[in-house]
């Protein structure tokens, strides 16, 4: 075990994947990202906007806060 | 059921009132600073020179303003957006006062030269301790606080606090990882390169997650607040979120543009900085556009200007930064004082005035009273802004044209300014410049001082804000909605994707530079300190040296012909911690080995202006008085083996034998020079090390060295 991580890249060779996979990571979470935004309710998005505003009203009851 | 509860609000007002007092301590610590650069005679005693105090204008500036204004801000609106007081007000107060604990250990020591000597995280190991275990106090609070909310989903401010939290205490245990020698002093436990990355990872990251990341948390919350408006898009501010975090922390190495860093690191850097534009801009204009049609209450209340200012200038400093970051700017921009410049951007004006009009905003609201005086807030307003644009636009100019200067050849191919100096006398009339933005900046934060002390006269705390809320139910089943719905209401998972997120990064830059052997050629000839010189390095630290001083030659002619041969990655190997520097106040110090005799640095470190007429460097009369401390001689060399650093085994035994040999061997070469030395003074092993700098490859065969 221990031979394996102490050997392990070594060599620049193949080290162009390590960049890549995680590139791949970020842009599939942007991606889902973008995915949520598109199809998220716009009664919940609504609601998480003009969570600030609340302090003094009750949570959970989606109030109409007309956007101006 | 409805349930009433109490707002802490006391908790906020601690930490916002302590971040006026130690924003004014630290502007001002960076104003003698500044004062200094143009008066060297200003660096009165030792514990005041310039390399003391510029750690501790940053440390203070950014872990007591910032730092202190963002916990404010977090208390405040944290409880609010989860509708529930925090957790505990033990772990709030313990969370508050060992913050300060910690920030007046800094101010004390850092000033007595107790140092890691890697800026931004200079504070000594068992200070490194103590702000690990405040910090996740403040962690088990806030996490706490989240568990008992009685809102079932987190706002973004919320994400951006959590995300905060989680990176900052990634980076402040992998960047201090240290040996200690003794209680005041450690060394990194990288070395070179590798310690250069790691600390560009942390400074980098520093910056993202210390001054950017908690603020973006705080304008979504009382930006919208002030305008009394939902943000403009919440779901940019979802895509912001998640590409901002992912994004920020791969850019590190663009610090380190042409220095001895694996190339492939350099352009993963690059590339990362430049993508960075896209969220940023989007956060700007989520928070601008968030005031589409109400900017006519911007021309009325300080609070909105102070913040339509304060994302001006991030939207500015986050294009910069990205355009600094393409190596060809890089190359101009480096080590000059346009960087200075483009921190003080988002320092003074996105951090500051974020700051400010929280202040004007919360303090009226805390004491239940109106804000004194809306003029004397336009007053500082105005004063602020004035102060930012006289603080860099000088310092744009200066960094450009010095930078023009060092690359500029005549005709024959000879440099046409030769002494470093005179390009620092060109632009000295910035400096002055950049003084007095800075005078002005801080005569409106004592404006805004005397206004917040006459509001909270005039009114009464309201320490516990009266609060209700109907108790959060508990779902029976999962309802349907999307992934991002059901992460809202994970608080956990959330921190661990977002440490998820955020240390893919660093995994990728870093292990490659740990592991592959080619990223750092070996160089046979490169050996480790002699005891002297190890000591004389670790007065190089403690003094601040690298705060004016670089040791990293890059590959430009204009660099190869003033300084020497560039820098190689393997030169570096024993440099526990790198000391590359970011700034060139004074020139390049990797070729000064062997370049002037033990007699010039002896009169030069005494005064400066002997050798150098007009140089702007403090004199050290203090390293021809103190003597050289070789009770720690043993303990260091150990350390050094215990870090790989080559030793023989018996070495440490003789160190101070060797140390001794050393130090007669400069006392006569300076005896030579007419100079009667002492030996045992701080002076001999601060010449042995500037003699040593540099000139291992010299010795290099051939072939060794390709």
């Amino acid at each position: 075990m221990l031979k394996f991580i102490k050997h392990h890249m070594e060599t620049i060779d193949g080290i162009g994947l390590y960049p890549v996979i995680s590139f791949v990571i970020f842009f599939s979470i942007f991606l889902i990202a973008l995915l949520y935004v598109r199809k998220a309710g716009q009664s919940h998005i609504e609601h998480m906007a003009t969570m600030p505003l609340e302090d003094t009203h009750t949570p959970n009851e989606h109030q109409e806060h007309a956007r101006p | 059921m409805i349930e009433r509860f109490q707002y802490d609000n006391r908790i906020a007002k601690n930490f916002l009132f302590i971040t006026i007092l130690w924003g004014a301590v630290g502007m001002l610590v960076g104003l003698y600073a500044a004062l200094e650069l143009v008066l060297p005679d200003l660096n009165l005693v030792k514990w005041i020179t310039f390399g003391r105090i510029r750690p501790l204008h940053t440390n203070a500036v950014i872990f007591a303003f910032v730092g202190n204004a963002f916990f404010a801000g977090a208390y405040y609106s944290m409880q609010r957006l989860l509708k529930t007081r925090m957790f505990s007000d033990v772990l709030s107060n313990i969370h508050f006062w060992g913050w300060q604990l910690i920030i007046l250990a800094a101010a004390i020591t850092l000033p007595l030269g107790m140092t890691q000597g890697k800026e931004y995280a200079e504070l000594e190991w068992p200070i490194d301790i103590a702000i690990t275990i405040v910090w996740v106090v403040f962690g088990i609070n806030m996490i706490g606080t989240i568990l008992k909310r009685r809102e079932r989903h987190l706002y973004v401010a919320i994400w951006f606090y959590l995300a905060t939290w989680v990176t900052v205490a990634m980076l402040h245990i992998v960047n201090s990882f240290a040996i200690p020698v003794n209680f005041g002093k450690s060394y990194s436990w990288y070395a070179g390169v590798q310690d250069a990355l790691v600390q560009w990872w942390y400074g980098h990251n520093a910056v993202a997650f210390f001054l950017t990341t908690p603020f973006l948390g705080l304008m979504y919350y009382f930006l919208p607040k002030a305008a009394n408006r939902p943000v403009y898009s919440y779901r940019l501010s979802i895509i912001h979120f998640w590409s901002l975090i992912f994004i920020y922390i791969w850019a590190g190495p663009h610090h380190l543009l042409y220095t001895a860093l694996p190339e492939w690191a350099q352009s993963l850097g690059m590339a990362f900085s430049v993508m960075l534009i896209a969220p940023s801009w989007g956060g700007m204009l989520n928070g601008l556009l968030t005031l589409r049609g109400a900017w006519d209450r911007v021309r009325e209340d300080p609070v909105l200007k102070f913040f339509v200012v304060a994302v001006t200038c991030y939207g500015m400093a986050t294009l910069e930064g990205p355009l600094l970051s393409v190596k060809s700017i890089n190359a101009i921009a480096h080590f000059t004082d346009w960087i200075i410049a483009h921190v003080h951007i988002g320092g003074i004006g996105w951090n500051g005035f974020l700051v400010f009009g929280m202040v004007y905003w919360m303090v009226p609201r805390l004491y239940g009273s109106k804000l004194y005086s809306i003029k004397l807030a336009n007053m500082h307003f105005w004063l602020g802004t004035l102060g930012i644009i006289f603080y860099a636009i000088p310092l744009y100019f200066a960094g450009f044209f010095q930078s023009l200067m060092w690359k500029q050849f005549t005709p024959d191919g000879f440099l046409v300014y030769k002494n470093f100096l005179d390009t620092v006398l060109e632009i000295k009339y910035a400096y002055w410049l950049r003084a007095f933005g800075g005078t002005i900046y801080f005569t409106g934060v004592m404006i805004m001082v005397y206004n917040v002390v006459k509001t909270v006269k005039a009114g009464k705390l309201v320490a516990n804000e009266e609060a209700e809320a109907p108790a959060l139910e508990k779902l029976s089943a999962e309802p349907a909605g999307h992934w991002h719905t059901w992460i809202e209401r994970r608080p956990i998972q959330m921190l661990v994707w977002s440490l998820v997120a955020v240390a893919i990064g660093g995994i990728v830059e870093m292990v490659p530079t740990f592991l592959v052997k080619s990223n750092v050629p070996t160089i046979s000839s490169v050996k480790p300190y002699t005891p002297l010189e190890l000591h004389g390095r670790d007065i190089y630290v403690r003094e601040g040296c690298y705060t004016c001083h670089s040791q990293m030659v890059r590959p430009f002619r204009s660099e190869t012909e003033r300084y020497g041969e560039y820098s190689k990655a393997g030169e570096f190997v024993y440099d526990h911690p790198f000391q590359w520097g970011s700034k060139r106040t004074g020139p390049d110090l990797h070729r000064v080995g062997a370049k002037y005799p033990d007699s010039w640095h002896y009169y030069h470190m005494l005064d400066p202006t002997s050798m150098s007429p007009g140089s702007l460097m403090p004199a050290y009369p203090h390293l021809f008085t103190d003597v050289l401390d070789t009770s720690t001689t043993r303990r260091k060399v150990e350390a050094m083996i215990t870090l790989g650093v080559p030793y023989e085994k018996d070495f440490p035994a003789q160190a101070n034998t060797h140390l001794a040999d050393q130090s007669a061997k400069i006392v006569a070469e300076l005896k030579k020079g007419g100079i009667e030395a002492l030996g045992d003074r701080e002076i001999i092993a601060m010449i042995a090390y500037l003699q040593r700098i540099g000139t291992d490859i010299k010795n290099a065969p051939k072939t060794a060295a390709k």
